[in-house]
């Protein structure tokens, strides 16, 4: 198959994949928020609310779009437009998986693979500022100036530890491909950044988690869009699919971190212990016993509507284990499995923390990522740098 | 393919910054400035410098022109007051002196650098990551320190600045 035709054909697969996983990322934290709070979060719209995400598109697509008075039309327009292309752009460097070859055709699981992949990463995501900026600033109301204030100087401060935090990896693989470092990762988990020798980066992924919680404007610094103080920050004018553009774009920030985190740190697509020891079947119990548990209690069922969609659940789960096992479709599945593990994870403990911590005031914010998150980033760097010179020679 | 990208990335670039001087808002001079920079690193990657092309997104675009349009915003500067009476000399015959000045700097450029020394697409590969750190630590060490030094001494400045503001 030509390059061409195959990269159409693999960017259409990240596209919907991608996509899909926003819509539903969505519906998950809701659903995590609330058994949070003691509530059931969504339920009416299919089983378990599981067709709340569709419902919300087709409200926010058929809602009026609205243009405020005396706005900068040019910019109010381009800003969520920027919003968004940004951050689907950046999906485009991740590597999901190795090299594989399905019915005859090699290909690396993954868009593509830049020698300077985490900078091209990196100058995407540092783009992104301009959208909030030019969103608050076009929009002609105070609420949204003062959130696009905030959010571009938290920005630019919090990129500056995310940046240095991600040198930690870069600097034990000795190359910027974040294919080359997911591959330097290989083994089991003794080989990750976070605990590979000579330089475990355990400080660095702290700092690389925190300052992403900042970068995607997630609680605890949600200052941009602090509903009690400004509205809703910089997107308040916005309504319809501009404002569901931004939604979309927060999410999928939210994606990109993780999975770059899951990459740099986390190993990217490799097992936790090697496939020699049989890594390889995990995939398959995980999801047996998921089908067990379905069945489990579908078979004693807490409502009278779970006797069928539980064990339908179940069925369902117990297919997926059963891909797992069919020769052709191993090498592809597991690695997605160990990575969407893993990046999956990384998106759990970002809801998990909305919906444990307060925000921050302001000036807490500000010293927190000069006085303490810089700081402890540029001793990461320093002693990494120290330990990788000395175990070379 | 590399011809018809240069010409329409050179095609933007120039046009941008066109726009940065017509403009009278700042932050649509600031933007178009933000457009020139993205189609110059466009162009650094046509030429074969990767890391070049990143550093200039992540430095121009995603730092310094950031802070542009910040304290764009933080004065909230309005548009500029465009005066009408400018001088008919001034008029008449200031983009045929341009494209002329340009015209005899491009000829001068053509006859006087050997061909040699131009760069062409595809042509030069040292562009990377690892080969630029190389050339920066070994051949070019002095102007690399002597430039660091200058940016420590231009952070002491603004934090003596800052700091007389405080007191």
């Amino acid at each position: 198959m030509n390059f061409f035709l195959l990269s159409l054909l693999k960017a259409g697969l990240v596209a919907a994949v991608l996509l899909t996983t926003l819509a539903y990322l969505q519906w998950v934290e809701r659903k995590v928020i609330a058994h949070i709070q003691l509530r059931m979060g969504p339920s009416r719209v299919g089983p378990h609310g599981l067709l709340q995400p569709l419902a919300d598109v087709v409200k926010l697509l058929t809602k009026e779009d609205l243009l405020p008075p005396h706005v900068n039309k040019f910019l109010y327009v381009l800003a969520p437009f920027l919003a968004v292309s940004l951050a689907l752009t950046s999906i485009a460097v991740i590597p999901f998986g190795p090299e594989i070859e399905i019915f005859g055709v090699r290909t690396e699981m993954g868009l593509t693979d830049l020698n300077i992949g985490i900078l091209f990463l990196l100058g995407i995501s540092s783009l992104g500022v301009y959208a909030v900026a030019l969103a608050g600033w076009s929009s002609n109301n105070k609420y949204s100036l003062l959130g696009a204030l905030r959010s571009s100087a938290q920005m630019v401060s919090y990129e500056l530890p995310l940046a240095l935090a991600v040198v930690g990896p870069l600097l034990l693989a000795n190359t910027l491909s974040l294919r080359g470092i997911a591959e330097q990762q290989a083994g089991s988990i003794l080989n990750w950044s976070i605990l590979q020798m000579p330089a475990p980066q355990l400080l660095g992924f702290l700092v690389f988690a925190i300052a992403g919680f900042a970068e995607t404007n997630r609680i605890p610094f949600d200052l941009p869009e602090a509903e009690n103080e400004l509205v809703a920050g910089f997107h308040t004018e916005y309504s319809s699919m501009k404002f569901a553009s931004f939604f979309m774009a927060e999410y999928a920030n939210i994606v990109t971190i993780c999975c770059l985190a899951t990459v740099l740190f986390l190993g990217g697509w490799h097992p936790v212990f090697p496939a020699s020891m049989g890594s390889g079947y995990v995939p398959v119990l995980v999801f047996l016993a998921a089908a067990g548990i379905a069945l489990y209690h579908g078979v004693n069922p807490a409502r009278p509507k779970d006797r069928i969609t539980l064990p339908a659940a179940g069925v369902v789960f117990a297919v997926v284990a059963g891909l797992f096992l069919v020769p052709v479709l191993k090498p592809v599945l597991v690695p997605l499995f160990w990575f969407g593990a893993k990046a999956g994870t990384m998106m759990f403990v970002f809801i998990w923390v909305r919906g444990t911590l307060p925000r921050f005031r302001y000036d807490q914010l500000m010293r927190f990522a000069w006085g303490w998150l810089f700081p402890v980033a540029m001793a990461n760097l320093l002693a990494t740098g120290l330990l990788v010179a000395l175990w070379a020679k | 393919m590399d011809v018809p990208l240069f010409l329409l990335f050179a095609a933007i670039a120039v046009a941008c910054g066109v726009n940065l001087v017509v403009q009278t808002h700042p932050v649509s001079s600031a933007l178009s400035l933000i457009g020139v920079m993205g189609a110059l690193a466009v162009l650094y990657l046509l030429l074969g410098a990767e890391f070049l092309a990143a550093a200039q997104l992540v430095v121009y675009a995603g730092a310094i022109m950031v802070l542009f349009i910040f304290v764009i915003m933080l004065l909230n500067a309005g548009g500029e007051k465009k005066s009408r009476n400018r001088p008919r000399l001034a008029a008449a015959l200031g983009i045929p002196l341009l494209m002329l000045f340009l015209g005899i700097i491009s000829f001068l450029i053509q006859r006087r650098v050997p061909s040699s020394m131009t760069v062409t697409f595809g042509g030069f590969t040292g562009g990377g990551p690892g080969d630029l750190g190389r050339t920066l630590f070994t051949g070019y060490l002095l102007p690399f320190e002597a430039a660091s030094v200058l940016v420590l001494i231009a952070i002491l400045g603004a934090v003596v600045l800052g700091r007389k503001e405080i007191d």
